[in-house]
């Protein structure tokens, strides 16, 4: 909202030299935010002075053109010229050069004097053009930042104004104006007018303010007005779409006739164009009371007006010349042929004033809210009128705002009030807040007087009747204050008034508390492991392409789509689905480094995924302000889709780096396993690596990850993958060669990690060392031969680590040769190395049975 | 060198075990050999010399058995204190000559330590997540508890349990990301604030509780917006709370952020779940321009209809909640610019900040 500072000074005592930045430091106080400050004077200075043309001699030009030489006085006859910038004649008279030609000798016009700037840093001076010398420039609209209006000169009769020679042309057209910018919050739709705002101005100051609705008064009717009749037969919420329609009719409008200057600047600074003196007129009413109005050419209208929800298939074409299809729920003003305005949106295009329009009909009506709002958006048609309607409108104000119309029209448009007044209707007012004034304490902790919250609730302009017997007031809210419905809202009401800034402040105790959850807790030293571990944590969008959601949360391919979760409206349409893999967008997110100059990495994060369940959402979702029930509740929560966090990892490049003499070592599958094993190490957990496949990774160099499999199962759940991507998925991706990825389920790691650790006991007994090396088919993966010997082995084996892996000569084709070391330690002795070569033996054993293995 | 030492190292004639004189050349023979010896090596030279098989000292010992009972008396004890005074002076050589080589050992070992090379790549947290947790930290330090909930939400928990009516404008498509079908009225959570109802719903109260968290907008992404960001939110309800204590616990709370002089300045604001509502400002000591008030966040007393909806009754309970965003405090408070660095993932953003804020 725009406050023009000539406008808000006809209501408030806000100083005459005050500027909009002190105008905006007051009124922040009682919540309207500084937005910005609007200031022609920053573009445009003097001077520039109302001239009278004196000689006006048509030049003719060798390149076709005629100009005009005129001698303009600036000064009036007799008087000295006070003014002193070079090429400013000291007899009053400029000597200039014009290519316009609609003036005449006598017109008053704009001079822009030597000195003077206009907007786009244009510098008036002294130049010698055509043969003369022209000291100065006589104005357009245009020049002038006052249109875009290119007619030619301006002449200010034109503006029905004959002011003296060598006034200050800026401040006659308002120029030296400016405005201040605030935000309005959509609770306070009042505010969106000069009278809110005054209002405002005075609750911020303590002055005393002006209503300007307080000082019109609406004659009697002294005839029967045009027929308007309230038709809506399917309300919203059971609100009638219109509560309060007002005609009135204005007969001899010269649509024609000039918009003031003053007026004129005021919209300009308001930020609404001047377009014709009837629009003009109703934006200002609409600007100074908060009313929009909607003018109607009367000869056009066709029969009875109504106020009516659109019918099936009804169309119309707006003032913005769209043809718009209507929606059975839109309210629409119709008449015989059908509507022709959206409701307190935009009116249409047929009953339009127009350059031939004499008699007006000005319609000023309550809308219900809600209905406006679903009009706007379905149209997605944001109008001024639109803006104020959908945050209520005061229900008083239709009646008044008609009147000032009808009188502007009258004043500046030649009109004659016909004297016919429709008024129907029967509006809505804010209904009464039974008030119990402690509360007011009880939720600010400021000890106010009963007399501050009395005054306070009558300063808005509410009624206040009390306290009865209990001490509670009954208060009713002014009908500019639709939002006020609660006690609550009286409380912000005299907080706010009072001031915010007398809330003190007491830091509460909350009762002792449990600190961070398990979950959380190991969530952190999962995620500051992986930082400790070299790798970089960085945050991805979770939007992907429906490919690449399917290529990485899918580990085989099918043809079944893969269930996904997908929006509405996304950002970017080929972007349309929630992520079930962390991968895709920290891919990017490499591909992004590597682009910059970056090829030794590893980067992670972690996050939500989104994993649609057996339902989703809910069909029916539960109102405001009450308890749905726990039945309701359940179901709610049982829509609500699967989120659980991963984390994933990236690895490409070498690590640690090359260094002078050395080169680095290239990341790989290897590295991508051991980040999987940090992650479950960090909460106490050991997960089983065993050989996998996933249709975004190299088949061959592939681990699936497992929890440790719970008591009596073969194998424990697979959660997660980690691996080499496949080539195929590294070219499409335009990834370094072998980029080596892993993604796991940390919130079922988090969930398997084991409450509390048991402690081990230390054996102090000497080890002992035992190597086996074995001959088995070249398939057998590692993992599972390590694991047959630690079975076989038994309870004294400590520990069994590979050594060696070995093909080729000496070893049958399709074999080959794994060698471990066995370490063997006891609790209570130590080992003699006939024991240990038992357990050796059983160890081989086993692996013979179940493998075929054969010593080498 | 060689040479001349070869000379003086010569070998003396096996000297007749009783023979003083002799003895005693081959004693002054060994030690000046031990004496020349300039290293290790070269005494290892005159000790083969001087006490090895061949040595004169060692031969002449060898003949005391064909002496006569007396006579090995005296050359047993001559010959004993000779081959005594050559091996302290070959102990106290090599002592003096392995200090020596231990000294030049660490000389010549010496590197030139500034071209170390980096042999672990440095790691980091993205500053985001670590804002969080400080975040989180400090409102644990004073008893409160972390509550989180799910990024997709149910349209109530989102919008009507917290007072923002069906026809609210934030509920339009330009705002808020809805999920297909859009008749099962879920969304991706515009703000924090739907934990605040579940916490109501899930713990006992009274309940003090921080929401960090994940929150989603239809913006373009620009220098100052983003789709994807992140918002704290806390919640007390109690008996007895008013807009004081929700002063104290923000002035708590931005000294904790922005040092000792940091200041909470309220405005009167709207949201729906808020009444009365408030702007806060802090007065940030520490601003890049010199100190100043800088927009923060929402905040407010909780509306008694989000309380009904979370099944708390408003005339025995009251609460105050509050809300930031993570990317404006980080924004702020430690200088970043551009939105983009912050959602790019560009390696050099978080490794800058490490493990800290």
């Amino acid at each position: 909202m725009r406050i023009p500072l000539s406008w808000i000074r006809e209501y408030t005592s806000f100083d005459v030299d005050g500027t909009a930045e002190d105008l905006m430091s007051r009124l922040v106080r009682v919540g309207l935010e500084e937005e910005d400050v609007h200031r022609p004077s920053e573009e445009i200075s003097g001077p520039v002075v109302v001239g009278e043309v004196l000689e006006k001699t048509p030049e003719p030009q060798t390149n076709g053109k005629t100009i005009n030489w005129c001698r303009v006085r600036v000064v009036p006859e007799g008087q000295p010229q006070t003014l002193t910038h070079e090429g400013i004649e000291p007899d009053g008279v400029q000597g200039v050069v014009c290519g316009a030609h609609n003036f005449d000798v006598g017109d008053k016009v704009v001079v822009t004097l030597p000195g003077a700037v206009l907007p786009g840093d244009f510098r008036i001076s002294v130049r010698k053009t055509y043969g003369h010398v022209s000291a100065g420039m006589i104005a357009s609209t245009k020049e002038l930042g006052l249109g875009e209006d290119h007619d030619g000169i301006l002449v200010l009769s034109t503006l029905g104004l004959d002011p003296e020679v060598g006034a200050d042309a800026l401040a006659l057209l308002g120029l030296t104006d400016e405005a201040a910018e605030i935000n309005v919050t959509p609770d306070r739709g009042y505010a969106f007018s000069m009278r809110g705002v005054a209002r405002e101005y005075g609750h911020a100051t303590g002055t005393e303010v002006v209503d300007p609705a307080a000082q019109i008064v609406v004659p009697e009717a002294a005839a029967a007005g045009h027929e308007v009749r309230l038709e809506d037969e399917s309300p919203i919420y059971g609100t009638a779409g219109c509560d309060r329609f007002v005609a009135r009719r204005v007969t001899g409008v010269d649509v024609t006739a000039p918009t003031p200057p003053w007026m004129a600047s005021r919209l300009r600074l308001a930020g609404m164009r001047p377009i014709s003196l009837p629009v003009d007129i109703s934006n200002y009413v609409m600007w100074e009371l908060g009313q929009p109005l909607h003018f109607y050419d009367a000869e056009q209208l066709r029969g009875p007006v109504r106020v009516r929800r659109a019918a099936a298939g009804e169309t119309l074409t707006t003032l913005d010349d769209k043809a718009r299809a209507l929606d059975a729920e839109d309210l629409v003003i119709a008449d015989d042929r059908g509507a022709i305005g959206l409701a307190g949106v935009m009116g249409g295009g047929e009953t339009e004033v127009g350059e031939t329009t004499t008699s007006v009909l000005i319609e000023a009506a309550h809308f219900d809210p809600i209905s406006i709002g679903r009009t706007r958006r379905r149209h997605k048609l944001p109008s001024e009128a639109s803006k104020r309607n959908e945050r209520g409108v005061d229900p008083l104000l239709p009646d008044l705002a008609a009147q000032r119309a009808v009188e502007l029209l009258v004043e500046l448009a030649a009109g004659t009030d016909s004297g016919e007044i429709t008024a129907v209707g029967d509006p809505a007012l804010p209904p009464v807040v039974s008030f119990d004034p402690t509360l007011a304490q009880r939720l600010t902790g400021v000890e106010y007087t009963e007399e501050q919250i009395v005054e306070t609730l009558r300063a808005i302009g509410a009624t206040v009747v009390g306290p009865d017997s209990a001490g509670r007031l009954d208060v009713t809210p002014p009908s500019w204050r639709p939002d006020l419905t609660i006690a609550e809202d009286l409380v912000e009401e005299i907080a706010r008034l009072v001031g915010y800034d007398r809330i003190p402040a007491r830091l509460p105790q909350a009762p002792a508390g449990r600190g961070l959850t398990a979950d959380q807790r190991r969530r952190r030293q999962v995620l500051d492991g992986l930082a400790a571990a070299g790798l970089t944590e960085t945050l991805s969008y979770p939007f992907l392409s429906e490919e690449a959601n399917t290529l990485f949360g899918r580990a085989e391919q099918s043809a079944e789509p893969w269930p996904m979760l997908r929006l509405v409206n996304p950002i970017a349409a080929q972007h349309a689905t929630l992520r079930t893999s962390l991968l895709p967008g920290l891919l990017d997110t490499l591909r992004r480094n590597v682009s910059r100059g970056f090829a030794d990495l590893a980067l992670y994060e972690a996050g939500a995924v989104f994993l649609p369940g057996q339902q989703v959402g809910s069909a029916e979702i539960p109102g405001l302000g009450v308890h749905p029930g726990e039945e309701v509740l359940a179901d709610l929560v049982a829509g609500i889709p699967d989120q659980p966090w991963h984390v994933a990892a990236t690895l490409c490049g070498a690590e640690p780096a090359a260094e002078v003499g050395a080169s680095g070592r290239r990341q790989d599958w290897a590295d991508a396993i051991e980040v999987a094993r940090d992650v479950a190490e960090r909460v106490g957990l050991e997960l089983e690596v065993v050989q996998g496949a996933h249709q975004a990774f190299h088949p061959g160099r592939t681990a699936e990850l497992r929890l440790p499999a719970a008591d009596g199962a073969a194998a424990g759940t697979r959660i997660g993958v980690a691996g080499e991507l496949h080539p195929k998925v590294v070219e499409a991706w335009d990834l370094p060669a072998r980029t080596a990825a892993v993604e796991l389920d940390l919130s079922a790691v988090l969930a398997a990690a084991p409450e509390q650790v048991t402690a081990a006991e230390l054996s102090t007994f000497p080890q002992t060392t035992q190597d086996v090396s074995l001959i088995v088919d070249a398939r057998l993966p590692a993992g599972e031969l390590r694991a047959t010997l630690a079975e076989g082995a038994g309870a004294l084996l400590e520990d069994v680590e590979l050594f060696d892996v070995y093909a080729g000569e000496g070893i049958e084709d399709g074999r080959k040769s794994l060698a471990f070391a066995l370490r063997f330690r006891a609790s209570d002795r130590t080992l003699t190395a006939d024991e240990a070569s038992e357990a050796r033996g059983h160890a081989v054993a086993l692996a013979e049975r179940r493998h075929g293995a054969t010593q080498r | 060198m060689n040479a001349f030492h070869g000379s003086r190292m010569s070998t003396p004639e096996t000297p007749h075990p009783l023979d003083e004189a002799a003895v005693q050349r081959c004693v002054d023979a060994a030690l000046a050999a031990f004496d020349d010896a300039a290293d290790l090596d070269q005494l290892k030279t005159a000790r083969l010399v001087h006490t090895g098989d061949k040595a004169p000292i060692v031969l002449a010992n060898r003949q005391i058995k064909d002496l006569s009972k007396e006579e090995k008396a005296a050359a047993g004890k001559l010959l004993g204190q000779a081959r005594g005074r050559i091996q302290q002076a070959l102990a106290a050589r090599t002592e003096v000559l392995e200090a020596e080589h231990a000294e030049r050992m660490l000389v010549e070992e010496a590197v030139d330590v500034t071209a170390a090379p980096r042999r672990r790549r440095p790691g980091a947290r993205h500053p985001l997540s670590v804002l969080q947790e400080r975040v989180s930290d400090i409102f644990t330090a004073m008893g409160w508890e972390i509550a989180e909930g799910p990024e997709v939400e149910s349209e109530w928990f989102n919008f009507d349990a917290l007072n923002i009516a069906p026809d609210h404008p934030s509920r339009e498509m330009q705002d808020t990301f809805f999920l297909e079908p859009k008749d099962a009225h879920l969304v991706l959570r515009t703000h924090t604030s739907p934990v605040q109802v579940r916490s109501l719903l899930e713990r006992e109260l009274p309940t003090y509780v921080l929401c960090p968290g994940r929150t989603f907008r239809t913006d373009e992404l620009d220098a100052t917006h983003t789709p994807v960001f992140h918002q704290f939110e806390g919640l007390a309800v109690d008996e007895g709370l008013t807009m004081a204590d929700l002063r104290g616990t923000l002035e708590h709370f931005a000294r904790q952020m922005f040092g000792e002089e940091a200041e909470i300045r309220l405005r009167p604001a709207y949201f729906p779940f808020t009444e009365p509502s408030a702007e806060m400002d802090v007065w940030h000591p520490d601003a890049a321009g010199g100190p100043q008030w800088v927009e923060w966040g929402g905040c407010g007393m909780v509306n008694p209809n989000v309380l009904r909806a979370a099944g708390v009754d408003p005339e025995r309970h009251t609460g105050f909640a509050f809300g930031m965003g993570v990317e404006r405090t980080l924004m702020f408070r430690n200088g970043v610019s551009d939105m983009h660095d912050m959602i790019e993932g560009d390696v050099r953003f978080s490794q800058h900040f490490g493990m800290e804020v």
